[in-house]
């Protein structure tokens, strides 16, 4: 009968027009400003930098290596490096970023530059809502609107958090056996810069 | 008829030099590249008779970014995050082909755990890519809404999915050169099989609304039929080509990863019109959740990564690779030269959308506009693709 494929689709859509007055599940949407949706644990829209401790200065774990501005696909990380050097948390000097800038409008978040990061100093954020009103200045994001706490880290993502704190640890605590050992014969040789550039092949 | 302006094509066109219609009166319109169904920034270039199309030019080069050329400058890790934007409804499978180029380069061997997970992300984001390309299909057909959003609710679920394993709803950068970025979450295979039991609910509801809905038939059956030769000849790869009857899909052809292992049919039209086009893909659904029930059940937990293989100072040994993997929306493939360097001294992108796209006027020829974006939409193109 003609028309009767018709009337079967239409059957279909009141049911589920109908339907969704009686099963929340038919329901797929929320009314968002207001209601929102958790965030899956590794959602990611734009890279922050960690720091240890208080200070978002002395505690950064960037040394500067370049690596995120060079693997970076859309070229959006700028660096400068430090002339002189702090101590990191193994307590060895490195240098720090005198510099990092990251372009939020260009920015594609695609965490490339947390994969080759050696030093678990670059992560993603999942604060989405970034617009500003200045379209320069305000998209252009410097250190000091880049450092966030390692607590807030663990907040976001509290699973991948948990295994770079237990990979620093335990970096920390060879180096401090080794430094002991060391310290026996006779006092500890300065490392060069860039000697923990290894750990953390794949994540 | 505006006066050829630009290139050289437009006077070829000209009215002049066509057989006119009845009374001789054509009229060149461009659709697009800001026209609502052109899936993007596409324009046709349409010489009609009164509401025939006697003449389609496809114009393309809107959305070109240049991605081959950036990649030739960048390593390939920063390739892969671009590969994403190329039919950005479909990043996994984009993922997947360069990851396999990569690895014939490269000789990297992928884990069975992670030729799994890539057989999993690859059917997930078939059946998401089928299901919106039909919903748009028949918002093109005028049923406004309703079937649209009825696809977007299933194409949602499997989006949560994958942001929960990469983060990303859509640009999903998780491939990487012998074997994946991330380990699956807790209860990821859980919730993909919930997703994948409820998936032939929504097909048989979408059957019922749509396949036999005499106004559905009316305007697909016997519609911008492709013959099987001339999709042969000019390469058309897909559900296109298996609407038009030819057996070919990658999946069986190469058997590329581990698809020798699962048990799955390739579903073949016979007319190749819209209607068959449409049929194929709701059949090409059914065929992958067969394929995800067994990987899921199959899965072996292992490494998802080549022990091999390095992020950091990735050289791959001087030569050459083809990868290529069946898209959902054809053969998808990447050529790559390396000549020892960091980034690849050639790259290219065989993309299946623009190559389905030059059948376009062959099939739309002598129908009506209305009709023209209706045969356009079984296409199934992504303007990303189609220009890189």
């Amino acid at each position: 009968m003609l028309g009767e494929g018709i009337v079967k689709g239409l059957a279909e859509t009141a049911k589920n027009f109908f339907g969704s007055y009686v099963s929340k599940d038919r329901l797929t949407t929320v009314q968002f400003p207001e209601e929102r949706l958790p965030q899956a644990e590794a959602a990611r829209n734009f890279p922050f930098l960690v720091y240890d401790g208080n200070d978002c200065q002395e505690g950064l774990r960037c040394v500067a290596c370049q690596i995120c501005e060079k693997e970076c696909p859309p070229k959006c990380i700028f660096i400068e490096k430090s002339k002189d050097k702090k101590p990191d948390y193994l307590g060895k000097p490195q240098f720090f970023p005198a510099v990092f800038n990251i372009d939020v409008s260009v920015c594609m978040s695609c965490q490339i530059c947390v994969e080759v990061c050696p030093f678990d100093a670059i992560e993603m954020d999942t604060a989405f809502e970034l617009s500003t009103d200045n379209r320069f200045a305000g998209l252009l994001w410097r250190k000091a609107q880049l450092a966030k706490p390692n607590e807030y880290f663990h907040q976001i993502h509290p699973v991948a958090s948990a295994e770079v704190d237990e990979r620093l640890t335990a970096a920390k605590v060879k180096a401090e056996a080794k430094a002991k050992a060391a310290a026996d014969p006779k006092p500890a040789t300065p490392t060069p810069p860039h000697a923990n550039i290894e750990p953390a092949t794949t994540k | 008829m505006t006066s050829g302006n630009t290139a050289p094509v437009e006077e070829e066109m000209s009215p002049d030099s066509i057989d006119g219609g009845s009374e001789g009166q054509l009229l060149e319109i461009a659709l697009g590249p800001h026209h609502p169904s052109t899936h993007g920034v596409f324009r046709m270039d349409v010489v009609l008779d009164g509401e025939r199309v006697v003449k389609l030019k496809p114009v393309f080069g809107y959305l070109h970014r240049n991605h081959e050329k950036i990649a030739e400058t960048a390593s390939y890790l920063s390739s892969m995050p671009y590969t994403d934007r190329l039919d950005y409804m479909c990043s996994l499978t984009n993922n997947w082909a360069y990851a396999l180029a990569v690895e014939k380069l490269a000789g990297l061997q992928v884990p069975e755990r992670a030729e799994y997970i890539r057989v999993i992300t690859a059917e997930l984001t078939r059946l998401q890519n089928h299901a919106s390309t039909i919903g748009f299909l028949t918002q093109e057909m005028g049923a406004s809404g309703t079937p649209l959003m009825y696809a977007f609710r299933e194409r949602e679920k499997i989006l949560d999915l994958f942001e929960s394993l990469t983060g990303s709803r859509m640009m999903c950068n998780y491939m990487r050169f012998g074997g994946c970025r991330v380990e699956l979450p807790s209860g990821w295979l859980e919730q993909t099989k919930k997703v994948v039991e409820a998936f032939p609910r929504f097909l048989d509801e979408y059957e019922r609304l749509l396949t036999g809905n005499e106004i559905f038939m009316a305007r697909a059956q016997g519609v911008g039929v492709l013959k099987k030769e001339l999709a042969i000849n000019a390469g058309v790869t897909g559900p296109m080509l298996r609407a038009s009857g030819v057996n070919y899909d990658i999946r069986k052809v190469d058997k590329y990863g581990i698809y020798e292992r699962f048990d799955f049919k390739i579903p073949l039209g016979e007319h190749g019109d819209v209607y068959d086009r449409y049929m194929i893909r709701m059949l090409e659904m059914r065929e992958s959740l067969k394929i995800l029930n067994q990987a899921l059940h199959d899965i072996p937990p292992g490494p998802i990564m080549d022990a091999k293989a390095k992020i950091r100072g990735f050289r791959p040994p001087i030569g050459e690779a083809y990868g290529r993997i069946e898209s959902p929306k054809g053969e998808l493939g990447f050529y790559l030269i390396s000549d020892g360097s960091p980034n690849p001294y050639r790259y290219r992108v065989r993309p299946p959308s623009l190559i389905n796209l030059t059948v376009l006027e062959d099939m739309c020829r002598d129908y009506s506009v209305a009709d023209t974006i209706v045969i356009f939409g079984t296409v199934d193109i992504v303007l990303g693709e189609v220009d890189r």
